[in-house]
């Protein structure tokens, strides 16, 4: 279901290149080149890192895994040439010109400190952006939120889903966007005979009554934007068929609408315990929408490009070995994706803890050298200009950044 | 309100979808307690002729998981002469085979809006989403439907570790969560894809299912449950691997002891993948000794004190409260260890408990999509024929059945669902609904349902039907709308978006 979302979603920001109005639009409410952005797609379901960014000049990762790695740059179905010691999936060839041109970078064996292998706490732990600690109520990017300086707007934060992730959960209000099919269709509530009515019900102060009026404000934002968009294909906007599209609002919402300042996005479907396949397979299968979506994303917003950085993460790797069936199984560490144009990139980042038996962790899994949290702290702080305070109440404990991952934002 | 309405009213919110016109008289007359001892015994209960008429007409419902996998599966898309299916008869096969889920579905909501057992309904749809399974992996897409027939609701209010092990022995649950190709490396029967181990159902089972994320298992533990269910698969189970035949040892005394079930699509345990040597299990020693080695540990695992602390958890949160309170779970996991994991004497105890009676918690759970969806259209008493714009609520709202990717299943909370979308979503769903704007009791195989013409419920029924506990606020706005709107608000006011 996500995944195909995403896939509608790609689709539409590839049109959306399309709409002048679109880019103009931004242009003009941005004059003084526009508000930093910060993107979050989580990969539900632990993807497999060392599948994505192949660390070939490692000879253990082909030893413990006869049918499913992919193979060095230059052979048949080979990996992406990147820095000499690792390449990208193949699949994840639209990303390539990002790395090129500099705004793609990795953070290899990070994640986080904590050793559940559990799919769901180790999410929640990534989330919270407090591993170990089970009773911390809100998201990382709630508090992110709250750090921000400036007026709040109803879209400040906006969740790509039917429900609000872990990640974005807490004191701030945050909008949510439905994808799938007529998502932006027009409702009943956007009727003022109806929603007057509702209005009085949900007056108060109440958990019901702040979603309510979220809400109200978030349809309000979407309704004027179908208008606009009628504006627009009344003046002979080429796509009529994508402005069908329920994914088109959500790069547009994006691209368009200057007090996005958070996004998130969360992807299912990387849990590959059986047939992981190698460059061809399920992992790839993912892997290619997943990368269109980003590629279509980062050229849908056009200028704002130079604002936004756009972090993938996932809540551990998967095993070195690969398992019985062809698969792996549950692991430790992983890669961390980063791209924007602040991002210093065409470079992996991290250091690399080396796939030799006795470098395992747990004898098992790629260790981990990179915190998650002090990587993205380094976001946080390069990028979003995060002062030590707020950066120690959105992850409060976490280990200051390591040397490796410093230069990861261009200052 | 008279405090037999109240309680009938929070009864049947909580051991069911709610109130039908009726339902809370009826309640109050028969008494809360007597009601809820049937509800307990839902045999004791008939079943409507309309309704049982109508499960029957879903025929892919009652087709056994080796009959639908033979109909619809595999063997169906294979040409006659023998061979390979070509991608079109796969696609046909694929494309014919979209009827068991939307039948699955239907059965699922027809007997939550209809049956008068409503507490059987509400268990089955909490403990399929426990022991969940994905429709959209694979094979699955056979299988959901007879997964809850034939794993689920037999055992909704029986003991636990029967529905243990007939969801660890269901193909669904196999293939979901991998276990088929569980196999013991260097077996006789490991080669290709089935080379070994694969953890998956083996750490669910344990974090999921039973003992919980904290319920006091290791790496180890999984990896050691992982080796005791090698071999349980889907059959058929080829009969003699020349291989096999070469051997001598433990893998012929194996040959000699195995029971094989030949069916296709149905369980079947392997020796020729099973991993005979002794295990460290959880601190104990199970000895090798074939399929009844995952036997025993089902049964470690259903009597563990950390499970009995879990279900109780969860069922306590399913029907009292997002947290419900410490003494409650402690009385429950304690009858469920008392009577070993008797689920009926377990949510015997929670209704009888004081916290359970308690006016504080009337009203005080944040309804699901699925069960504010059912409610509203039980209290509307509209008898559906059409399910698809259910359907369509249910995904826009984020829980279709059977669609729960991951196998933790839905969440149950507050937190998890309210969000200012899914605010927009109801009210909007409220008033269509009221309106008569959705096409629920259109022909349901219609390509295009013919919209029939608007008729809008009446509010003053509808609030009767609710017990007409509603607050000043909620009657001014009510009075205060358009006539043919009332209704909408009624099922939009924040008094329904609670149970």
């Amino acid at each position: 279901m996500l995944r195909r979302d995403f896939l509608k979603f790609s689709a539409g920001t590839t049109g959306l290149t399309l709409l002048p109005l679109g880019a103009q639009g931004w242009a003009a409410s941005n004059p003084a080149g526009g508000r930093r952005r910060l993107v979050v797609v989580f990969l539900r379901g632990a993807v497999d890192g060392l599948n994505v960014v192949v660390p070939y000049g490692d000879s253990a990762y082909y030893d413990a895994r006869p049918t499913i790695a992919i193979q060095p740059p230059g052979s048949a179905g080979g990996a992406l040439e990147l820095d000499g010691r690792f390449g990208l999936h193949p699949a994840l060839a639209p990303l390539l010109p990002f790395w090129r041109e500099r705004s793609l970078a990795f953070i290899h064996a990070s994640g986080s400190p904590d050793p559940t292998r559990s799919h769901f706490t180790a999410q929640d732990y990534m989330e919270s952006g407090t591993p170990g600690r089970s009773a911390t109520r809100d998201g990382w990017m709630n508090r992110l939120l709250s750090a921000l300086p400036g007026a709040h707007q109803s879209t400040s934060a906006v969740s790509f889903g039917p429900t609000l992730p872990r990640i974005l959960s807490g004191r701030m209000n945050v909008a949510n966007v439905p994808l799938g099919r007529g998502a932006d269709h027009p409702l009943p509530i956007d009727r003022p005979v109806i929603n007057a009515s509702f209005d009085r019900l949900y007056a108060g102060n109440d958990p019901m009554s702040r979603a309510y009026k979220e809400g109200m404000a978030m349809r309000a934002k979407l309704m004027a934007d179908l208008e606009t968009d009628m504006v627009a294909a009344d003046n002979g906007a080429p796509s009529p068929v994508g402005f069908s599209s329920d994914t088109e609002y959500l790069a547009r919402l994006v691209a368009r609408d200057p007090a996005v300042e958070l996004a998130f996005f969360a992807l299912g479907g990387w849990d590959t315990h059986v047939n992981e396949g190698a460059a061809e397979g399920q992992l790839a299968g993912h892997l290619r929408p997943l990368a269109e979506g980003l590629s279509a994303l980062a050229k849908g917003i056009g200028p704002a490009y130079r604002d936004t950085v756009i972090l993938v993460v996932s809540e551990f790797g998967r095993t070195v070995r690969e398992n019985g069936n062809r698969g792996t199984d549950h692991g430790h560490g992983n890669v961390m994706w980063v791209m924007g144009g602040p991002v210093a990139g065409g470079r992996v980042y991290g250091a690399w803890p080396s796939l030799a038996e006795d470098a395992l962790y747990q004898n098992r899994d790629l260790a981990i050298t990179t915190d998650y949290r002090s990587a993205i702290a380094v976001v946080l702080e390069r990028h979003l200009r995060l002062g030590g305070t707020a950066l120690r109440a959105v992850f409060p404990g976490a280990p200051p950044p390591p040397a490796t991952v410093g230069g990861l934002i261009r200052v | 309100m008279t405090s037999s309405v109240a309680l009938a009213r929070h009864a049947i919110d909580r051991l069911g979808f709610g109130p039908r016109p009726g339902d809370l008289d009826r309640i109050a007359a028969q008494g809360v307690d007597r009601w809820i001892e049937q509800q307990l015994a839902p045999a004791s209960i008939p079943l409507p002729a309309a309704l049982s008429d109508r499960i029957a007409a879903l025929t892919t419902l009652s087709l056994s998981s080796p009959q639908l996998f033979v109909e619809y599966g595999p063997p169906s898309m294979r040409p006659p002469g023998g061979g390979k299916p070509t991608p079109q008869a796969r696609k046909a096969a694929n494309q014919r085979g979209r009827v068991i889920v939307s039948e699955a579905i239907e059965g699922r909501l027809v007997r939550a809006i209809d049956s008068p057992r409503q507490l059987e309904e509400s268990l089955v749809a909490f403990w399929f989403n426990h022991f969940n399974v994905f429709a959209g992996k694979g094979l699955d897409r056979l299988w959901v439907g007879a997964f809850e027939q034939e794993a689920i609701r037999p055992h909704v209010l029986g003991r636990f570790r029967d529905m243990l092990g007939a969801t660890a022995k269901h193909p669904a649950m196999l293939f979901y969560l991998d276990n088929w190709m569980n196999t013991a490396p260097g077996s006789p029967g490991a080669r290709g894809p089935f080379e070994g181990i694969n953890e998956n159902y083996a750490r669910e089972l344990m974090e999921l299912h039973t003992l919980g994320v904290s319920g006091g298992y290791t790496q180890a533990d999984v990896i050691a449950l992982a080796h005791i269910l090698t071999g349980w698969t889907i059959g058929p189970v080829p009969r003699q691997r020349p291989i096999f035949a070469a051997m001598g040892g433990p893998f012929r005394r194996a040959a000699m002891a195995r029971e094989r079930l030949q069916g296709r699509g149905s369980f079947a345990f392997d020796p020729d993948r099973h991993d005979f040597s002794d295990k460290q299990f959880l601190g104990r020693t199970i000895r090798g000794g074939g399929m009844a080695e995952g036997e025993a540990a089902l049964d470690m695992l259903a009597r563990s004190p950390a499970t009995a602390h879990r279900l109780g958890f969860k069922l306590a949160q399913y029907f009292l409260a997002d947290d419900p309170d410490a003494a409650t779970v402690a009385h429950m996991a304690e009858t469920y260890l008392a009577s070993d994991g008797n689920i009926r004497a377990v949510l015997a105890a929670l209704f009888a408990s004081a916290a359970f009676r308690s006016p504080a918690n009337f009203g005080a759970k944040f309804k699901t999509p699925y069960r504010y969806v059912i409610s509203a259209v039980r209290a509307a008493g509209i008898e559906v024929s059409n399910f698809r714009p259910l359907r369509g609520m249910l995904f826009q709202l984020g829980e279709p059945p059977y669609g729960h990717i991951m196998p933790q299943g839905y969440d149950d909370t507050e937190a998890a669902w309210l969000n200012p979308d899914a605010m927009m979503r109801r009210l909007s769903f409220a008033v269509a609904l009221a309106h008569g704007n959705l096409p629920l009791t259109a022909a349901p195989d219609g390509a295009s349902p013919r919209r029939e013409p608007a008729s809008p419920l009446d509010a003053a029924a509808l609030m009767r039907t609710l017990g007409g506990a509603f607050s000043p606020a909620t009657r001014d706005a009510i009075a205060a709308a358009a006539p043919a709107l009332r209704a909408g608000i009624v099922l939009g006011s924040p008094e329904f978006m609670r149970c």
